[in-house]
C-alpha cells in the first residue's frame, strides 16, 4: 500500500512529469526533424517543413473523422494519408528546386505560405469541415502494464504508439544512413554530387526520393497534432513546430540519434511552460514559451564555429541546385 | 529526361510579362482548387475583385492593406539582394510597433503630430537593432541567418503577449475594459497619421512615407557606392575580400537596413491603422511572410515592390471582408503561395527554355 503510494507521488515529482511530457511533445519534432535530416542529407534545403506537417495534419485527420472501419484500421489509413499529403506538398518543392532549380529557400517558403495556416491546410479544414475533436486517436498506452512502475513507468511505457514508433525509426534511420550502400550512395550525393554521378549514381533520383520520404516523415510529425496533441482542428495548430524541426537537424549534426536527443530537450521547453502554469508557479508564460528560441540561436551559434563545422558540418553541396555539365 | 538550356538572349519586356503571366498561371492553378471544392471560380475572383476594387470604399481599403506589406516587401527585398534571407520580418515588425507605440504613448500628448517623426525613427532602430542580432551572429559566427531570425520572430511575439498579456506595462490599457480583457493603450489622437485624399481614395501616410523609401531603396542599391558593394559580395564574397569590401560590415549593415524597413511598418501599423499595440492581431497578420512573397514577385526591386503590394494588400484585403459569407477559408493564402510557386518557376523558364532530351544522346 504505502509503495505504491510512494510511487504515484514519486510519479507526480515535477522533473518525472516534465520528462514524461518532454517524449510526447518531443515525438512530433523527432518525425519532422529526421525527415529534415533525410532531405538535407541528399543536398536539398526544404524550409517547408512548417507546411508540409499542416497538410499531414489536416489529411489526418479528415481520414480519422470519415474513414469507415475498426480504430486501428482507421488510424493507419490516417497516417498514410498524413504521409501521402505531405509529400505532396515536398513534391511541389522538389520540382521546383531539383528540376527547375530554382532558390531553395525561397521554394521552401512558398511551399509554407502555400501550405500553411492561412493557406492550402485551412482551407482543406474548412473545406472538410473538421469542427469536432477526431473520434480515433492515439492515445497513451500502458505497455505491459508498466505504466505506473515509479520514474520509468510514466517516461517509458506510458507513451502513443508514436512515440515506439519513432523509437523504432531513430535505430532503422542510423542503419539505412551509415550501414546500407543505399545510405551510402545518399550521403555521396549530399557531399559531391559531381562525384557521385560519376560513379553511375542517380543524383536526381536520389534528391526525389529523400524530398518525398523527408516529406511524408514531417507529414506524421503534423498527424502527431491533429491525432493526439491537439485533437480538434485549429488553423496552424503546429504553431511553428515545423521551424523548430529544422533547427534541430543543425542542432542533430544531421544524425538521427542526436535528432531525438534534441527533440526531447526542445519538448521539454514546451512541456515545461505547460507543467509549471499548471502548478501555479509564478514565472511569465511568455518567457518559458521564449525559451525554446532563444536556446535554439545559443545552440546554433555554438554550433556554426569553426570546430563543430570542421567535426561534423553539414552536407557540402547542401542548397545547391545540381547541373550536370553539358558534354 | 528534360532539360534546361539557358536562352542566348531574354527579351527585355520579359521581365514584366513574366510576373503578369504567373499572375494569371496562380489564378488558373486556383481555379482548378476551387471547381475541385464544388464552387464556382469565376464568382469566386469576381468577389475577390469586387471586394478588393470595386465596391465602395474597397480601394481604401487595399491601400491600407498593402501598406504594411510594402514595408515588409522593401524589407525582404533589401536583406535578399545580397542573398542574405532575413525571415525575420515579422519579429523586426513586432519591435518596430512596440517602439512606435511606446514613443506615441509617452510623448503623443505633449507634442501632437510632432511625435510622428519621432515614432518613425524609434521604430527604425529598434527594428535594425532586433536584425542586427541575427546580422551579426552570421557575421562573425557563420549562424544561419534563416533560422535565427525566424526564431528572433518568436521571441518577438513573446515580448508583445508579455507587454498585453503578462504584465502591467505602460503599453497596456489598465482602466476600463482593460481590466476585464487584456488589450493595449490607444495612442493620442493627435499622435494618429494623417489621411489624405485623392478622388475617392483614402492614401494613409505611411503609404506614401513606404512609396518615397522604396525609391530611395532603389537609389542606394542602384547608385551608390555601397549598393555596388552588396552587389558585388552577393555575386562573389571572394571578389569582394580581394577588392577590400568588408563583407562582415556590409551583412550587418544590410540586416540592419532590412529591419529598420520592417520596423517603420510597425510604426505604421500602430500610427496608420490600429492605434493601439496588438500583439493578437499582429500574429494573425503575418505580414512579414507576406512580405517575402511580396519581395520574391517584385524579384526583389524596391520599386516593382509597391504595385506587388497593392496586389497582395487587394487579396488580403479581399479575404478579409470576405470572411466567413460561404467564402473559402485559407484560400487567400493559398492563392499566395502558387502565385509564388509560378513567379519562382517562371522565372527560372524565362532564363532556360525546356528540351526534352532522349536517354540515348544524354548517354553519348
Amino acid at each position: 500500500m504505502t509503495a505504491i503510494m510512494v510511487a504515484s507521488e514519486l510519479n507526480n515529482n515535477l522533473l518525472v512529469v516534465v520528462a514524461a511530457s518532454a517524449i510526447y511533445y518531443g515525438t512530433p519534432l523527432f518525425f519532422a526533424g529526421l525527415g529534415e535530416v533525410l532531405t538535407e542529407r541528399s543536398g536539398v534545403l526544404n524550409l517547408g517543413v512548417e507546411g508540409m506537417m499542416l497538410l499531414g495534419a489536416v489529411a489526418a485527420s479528415v481520414t480519422s473523422a470519415r474513414a469507415p472501419g475498426p480504430a486501428w484500421l482507421v488510424l493507419i489509413l490516417a497516417l498514410l494519408a498524413a504521409m501521402f499529403a505531405a509529400a505532396c506538398g515536398a513534391a511541389v518543392h522538389a520540382f521546383a528546386v531539383i528540376t527547375l532549380r530554382v532558390n531553395q529557400t525561397v521554394s521552401g517558403l512558398a511551399l509554407t505560405i502555400l501550405a500553411g495556416g492561412a493557406g492550402l491546410s485551412s482551407y482543406l479544414a474548412n473545406l472538410w469541415e473538421l469542427r469536432d475533436p477526431v473520434p480515433h486517436q492515439f492515445t497513451k498506452l500502458d505497455v505491459f502494464g508498466l505504466a505506473d512502475l515509479p520514474v520509468l513507468g510514466p517516461v517509458l511505457f506510458n507513451q502513443t504508439l508514436l512515440t515506439y514508433l519513432s523509437w523504432v525509426l531513430v535505430v532503422a534511420s542510423s542503419w539505412y544512413l551509415f550501414r546500407t550502400r543505399a545510405g551510402l550512395h545518399l550521403r555521396a550525393v549530399g557531399e559531391s554530387p559531381q562525384t557521385a554521378d560519376a560513379v553511375g549514381i542517380n543524383v536526381v533520383r536520389t534528391r526525389y526520393v529523400h524530398t518525398l520520404a523527408g516529406g511524408s516523415l514531417a507529414g506524421v510529425g503534423g498527424a502527431c497534432f491533429s491525432l493526439s496533441i491537439v485533437p480538434t482542428w485549429q488553423d496552424g495548430m503546429t504553431a511553428g513546430r515545423g521551424w523548430i524541426a529544422i533547427a534541430l537537424v543543425i542542432f542533430g549534426f544531421w544524425r538521427p540519434d542526436l535528432t531525438l536527443v534534441g527533440a526531447y530537450l526542445f519538448g521539454a521547453f514546451s512541456s515545461l511552460s505547460l507543467t509549471l502554469q499548471a502548478r501555479k508557479v509564478e514565472i511569465s508564460p511568455s518567457i518559458l514559451e521564449s525559451m525554446p528560441y532563444v536556446v535554439t540561436i545559443l545552440v546554433l551559434v555554438v554550433v556554426s564555429g569553426g570546430w563543430a563545422k570542421r567535426r561534423l558540418g553539414a552536407p557540402a553541396a547542401l542548397g545547391l541546385p545540381y547541373e550536370r555539365e553539358d558534354r | 529526361m528534360l532539360r534546361l538550356e539557358r536562352r542566348v538572349d531574354v527579351p527585355r519586356w520579359w521581365t514584366w510579362a513574366v510576373p503578369v503571366a504567373s499572375v494569371l498561371a496562380a489564378m488558373v492553378l486556383g481555379a482548378v482548387l476551387i471547381v475541385s471544392s464544388g464552387n464556382d471560380p469565376l464568382d469566386v475572383y469576381r468577389r475577390i475583385f469586387e471586394s478588393a476594387v470595386l465596391g465602395s470604399g474597397s480601394l481604401s481599403g487595399t491601400v491600407v492593406a498593402a501598406t504594411p506589406l510594402l514595408f515588409t516587401g522593401l524589407a525582404a527585398a533589401a536583406a535578399f539582394r545580397m542573398g542574405v534571407f532575413n525571415i525575420g520580418g515579422e519579429g523586426q515588425f513586432i519591435i518596430g510597433a512596440i517602439a512606435g507605440a511606446g514613443v506615441a504613448l509617452r510623448f503623443g500628448e505633449s507634442m501632437g503630430a510632432g511625435v510622428i517623426p519621432l515614432m518613425i525613427v524609434a521604430a527604425a532602430v529598434a527594428g535594425a537593432l532586433w536584425a542586427a542580432i541575427a546580422g551579426a551572429l552570421r557575421a562573425w559566427f557563420k549562424t544561419n541567418e534563416i533560422i535565427t531570425s525566424l526564431m528572433l520572430n518568436y521571441i518577438a511575439l513573446n515580448i508583445g503577449d508579455y507587454l498585453i498579456f503578462n504584465s502591467e506595462s505602460s503599453w497596456r490599457l489598465l482602466e476600463g475594459s482593460g481590466r476585464m480583457f487584456p488589450q493595449g493603450k490607444p495612442i493620442d489622437t493627435s499622435a494618429e497619421w494623417p489621411f489624405s485624399h485623392v478622388g475617392p481614395v483614402d492614401f494613409p501616410f505611411g503609404f506614401w512615407l513606404g512609396v518615397i523609401i522604396a525609391i530611395v531603396v532603389w537609389v542606394l542599391y542602384r547608385r551608390t557606392r555601397f549598393g555596388f558593394e552588396v552587389k558585388v559580395i552577393a555575386d562573389s564574397p571572394s571578389a569582394a575580400t580581394y577588392a577590400g569590401m568588408r563583407a562582415r560590415r556590409t551583412i550587418v549593415s544590410v540586416m540592419a537596413l532590412s529591419g529598420a524597413l520592417a520596423g517603420i511598418g510597425g510604426a505604421s501599423d500602430i500610427g496608420d491603422t490600429r492605434h493601439v499595440f496588438d500583439p493578437k492581431g499582429l500574429r494573425q497578420s503575418g505580414y512579414g511572410y507576406t512580405g517575402i512573397v511580396v519581395a520574391a514577385l517584385a524579384r526583389l526591386n524596391p520599386v516593382a515592390v509597391v504595385p506587388v503590394a497593392l496586389l497582395m494588400g487587394g487579396l488580403n484585403n479581399a479575404g478579409r471582408a470576405l470572411q466567413g459569407r460561404d467564402f473559402p477559408a485559407g484560400l487567400v493564402g493559398t492563392l499566395q503561395g502558387l502565385i509564388l510557386f509560378c513567379a519562382l518557376g517562371g522565372e527560372i523558364l524565362a532564363r532556360y527554355r525546356v528540351r526534352r532530351v532522349a536517354k540515348a544522346v544524354l548517354a553519348s
